[in-house]
């Protein structure tokens, strides 16, 4: 089955005429993903890469009955793009641009509370159903059909996890990389609960990092709903330097989250198994999965 | 972006809340110039640095207890503060153990106050949302406070399609017991921090103290004012009061190319692409039992010129006796860019200690054969494992070797028998 996206995912991209949108556009159309349009306002009915384009997101719906939307569009105009998407009520919503300013996406997030859109990221590498579906900037390569989800708040770090299960010979139902940004869109919760529900994957990897507080809410919603699939964990960041701060406002609102061990005694407490080491994240739910 | 406490000052009084008079000094001259023109008999004088904890810090070689918050009762002391304080390193809690250099002082009119109220404002996670934080038992103790007392602490998160209304404003005044004029004061600094906060893309605004004096005026006697640096391009004039000054040189030099690198202690050279796979090289070195020599993280929509860039950074160090080069390859940053950066890089400054390459992903296998026909010196690595596990020798034996001859220098020029 798989979470989100798979076979018959129709995806449109915003931004599809940039260097980006082309780039990535071209991949996903090359693994085999269903690519139905693209927006670009002011290219309305011209065509790109074989896929017609439109001016806006609801002409691009209403023409291809696309159910995924994936944002290429530079961050000045970025937020713009998603609350657009949000209009046209776009079900899954995918935004990798990066360097958003964060009202802008508080704003977003208003906006998703009284739509039934699903967004993730921004500043996120997207989600990939291996021979299925791939929305953003994951490598394919490393990826291989499988029994693991994968949900991640690093980037890069994802694809870390990404070869080691397939190295492991576990592969991946779903790989969701949600981002790190201060105010997002889905979190490790709402994908935990996902692939809960998912009859094809047999347990879930969660990559964290120091800073904010997604790993403890992870935690608590693990221990509010015990008895699913083994979890396997790593946070980076357990020898970062100490940041430097400002002020007192952000300690006295997190007061004790966000520190690597705090994160990780979090996750131990709620059963999840602890990889210790980067390099260690797949051999750790190997291990897991042959003991159950 | 940081600003100083004097300009967030000028700012908050260009919006209208109410600030001491003050005025900013680069020398002691000016310093006392200032207090003698704003006439009065006590000042406050205070360290310009980018950190909290000022009061409570101290200054390199001077002994503790006399911080970067100081009262002068007289211009001799304003003299004598001015003069302990610039041009010295002040150490609090919140700079690196070294301090921050003191290049300003901020000269201010002392008020008498009557009572001390804490109001912050920021992004919370957790909401999503502008939220304010505001409490009663205002002052330096403030996160003792709440962290003792949770309950003394207000937070308001506040919709944005809604804004900060009056009545949510009024009854967080009266939340924290003022009353009439002053209730309607502070109703005032409330609203105007929000909209400060909402039009400039600040990312805190904290007023600790917000404080209430004994003629019954309500003022903001510190600020501390950060902005979203992804929403500085609509601003220029916040950008203009940007002060690099504080940065270490190779910050500096990092901050400049766009690079986030932070000097640490060991000598293990990092380099990652990616802030998550940048925390999990250091962790990774650690658990092989490695000390990094710095964390260096090339955002990866880097260009060939800035990851050359990164390297030199790297390369000139000292300090480095091995060097990581951990980069996974996938969408935007690809290995090959890696690879001809590595190549550049060595041509300017030649490898002197092992270069360790970790290069997995998109365009790896085209990126390790550039390097080998390249010719420059480099030990391959088949994971993140393998890539920790050799650069960590190797910094051992490039240590050891240095120790030996060291020894026989020492032992040439006769210094032992």
């Amino acid at each position: 089955m798989a979470v989100l996206v798979d076979a018959n995912t129709k995806v449109i991209c915003q931004g599809i005429t940039g260097q980006q949108g082309t780039f990535y556009t071209e991949q996903a159309l090359a693994s085999g993903t269903k690519m139905v349009g693209g927006v670009r306002p002011g290219k309305g009915g011209a065509r790109h890469l074989g896929l017609p384009v439109f001016n806006t997101v609801q002409e691009a719906v209403d023409a291809t009955g696309a159910d995924a939307s994936v944002i290429f569009v530079p961050p000045i105009h970025a937020a713009e793009a998603i609350h657009e998407a949000i209009d046209a009520g776009v079900p899954l919503i995918v935004c990798v641009t990066e360097r958003i300013p964060v009202l802008d996406i508080v704003g977003v997030k208003r906006a998703l509370e009284t739509s039934n859109s699903r967004l993730i990221g921004p500043n996120c590498p997207g989600i990939i159903t291996p021979n299925e579906c791939r929305i953003g900037i994951m490598p394919q390569e490393i990826f291989r059909r499988g029994r693991i989800g994968i949900v991640s708040r690093t980037g890069t770090l994802t694809y870390e996890a990404v070869e080691q299960t397939t190295r492991a010979n576990l592969g991946q139902t779903t790989c969701i990389g949600i981002g790190a940004d201060p105010v997002q869109g889905m979190s490790f919760c709402d994908c935990l609960a996902l692939f809960m529900d998912d009859d094809e994957t047999e347990g879930v990897i969660l990559i964290g990092e120091i800073g904010g507080e997604a790993e403890e809410q992870a935690a608590d919603y693990l221990r509010a709903n015990p008895g699913g699939k083994p979890v396997v964990a790593y946070v980076a960041g357990r020898f970062a330097p100490p940041g430097r701060r400002m002020g007192h406002a952000g300690a006295i609102i997190q007061h004790g989250t966000g520190g690597a061990e705090v994160k990780v005694d979090a996750l131990r407490n709620a059963g999840v198994h602890i990889a210790e080491s980067p390099v260690t994240i797949g051999a750790t739910m190997a291990e897991v999965l042959a003991r159950s | 972006m940081h600003i100083h406490e004097y300009q967030a000052k000028q700012l908050l009084a260009k919006y209208g809340v109410p600030v001491p008079d003050g005025g900013v000094a680069s020398t002691v001259d000016e310093a006392t110039r200032i207090a003698r023109d704003m006439g009065g008999g006590a000042w406050m004088i205070k360290a310009q640095i980018h950190a909290g904890g000022r009061r409570s810090g101290h200054f390199d070689g001077a002994p503790q207890g006399e911080g970067g918050v100081r009262l002068a009762n007289s211009i001799t002391d304003v003299e004598k503060h001015a003069g302990e304080m610039l041009g010295h390193a002040l150490i609090t809690s919140q700079t690196r153990p070294s301090g921050s250099d003191v290049e300003r002082v901020y000269v201010e009119r002392a008020c008498d106050v009557a009572s001390e109220l804490y109001l912050g404002m920021l992004v919370d996670r957790h909401t999503s949302r502008v939220t304010l934080v505001a409490s009663a038992a205002g002052g330096v103790n403030i996160e003792s406070i709440a962290k003792e007392h949770p309950e003394s602490v207000i937070k308001r998160a506040i919709d944005p399609n809604e804004g900060l209304a009056t009545d949510t404003a009024q009854e967080l005044a009266s939340e924290l017991a003022l009353k009439g004029g002053q209730a309607e004061a502070a109703v005032g600094v409330i609203q105007t921090l929000y909209q400060i906060f909402t039009e400039l893309d600040a990312s805190l605004i904290e007023i600790n103290p917000l404080a209430v004096t004994a003629t019954g005026e309500v003022m903001a006697l510190d600020a501390t004012l950060t902005f979203d640096d992804n929403a500085l391009f609509r601003h220029p004039d916040i950008q203009a009061l940007r002060d690099d000054a504080e940065l270490q040189l190779g910050e500096l030099e990092a901050a400049q190319h766009g690079i986030n690198y932070v000097k640490l202690d060991g000598n293990i050279g990092c380099l990652a692409s990616g802030a998550g796979t940048a925390l999990a090289t250091l962790d990774a070195v650690h658990l092989f039992g490695g000390e990094p020599a710095n964390f260096l993280d090339v955002p990866p929509v880097a260009q060939v010129g800035r990851v050359k860039d990164a390297l030199r950074l790297l390369l000139s160090d000292p300090g480095v006796a091995s060097i990581l080069v951990n980069v996974f390859g996938g969408g935007i940053m690809r290995c090959d860019t890696i690879a001809d950066a590595i190549i550049m890089a060595n041509r300017e400054t030649p490898l002197k200690v092992p270069l360790i390459a970790r290069l997995a992903g998109t365009n790896a296998t085209f990126a390790i054969r550039r390097l080998k026909d390249a010719g420059p010196d480099i030990v391959f690595a088949s994971d993140l494992a393998d890539a920790a596990d050799k650069a960590v020798t190797a910094a051992k034996q490039v240590k050891a070797i240095q120790r030996r001859s060291w020894w026989q220098r020492v032992r040439k020029a006769g210094g032992v028998n």
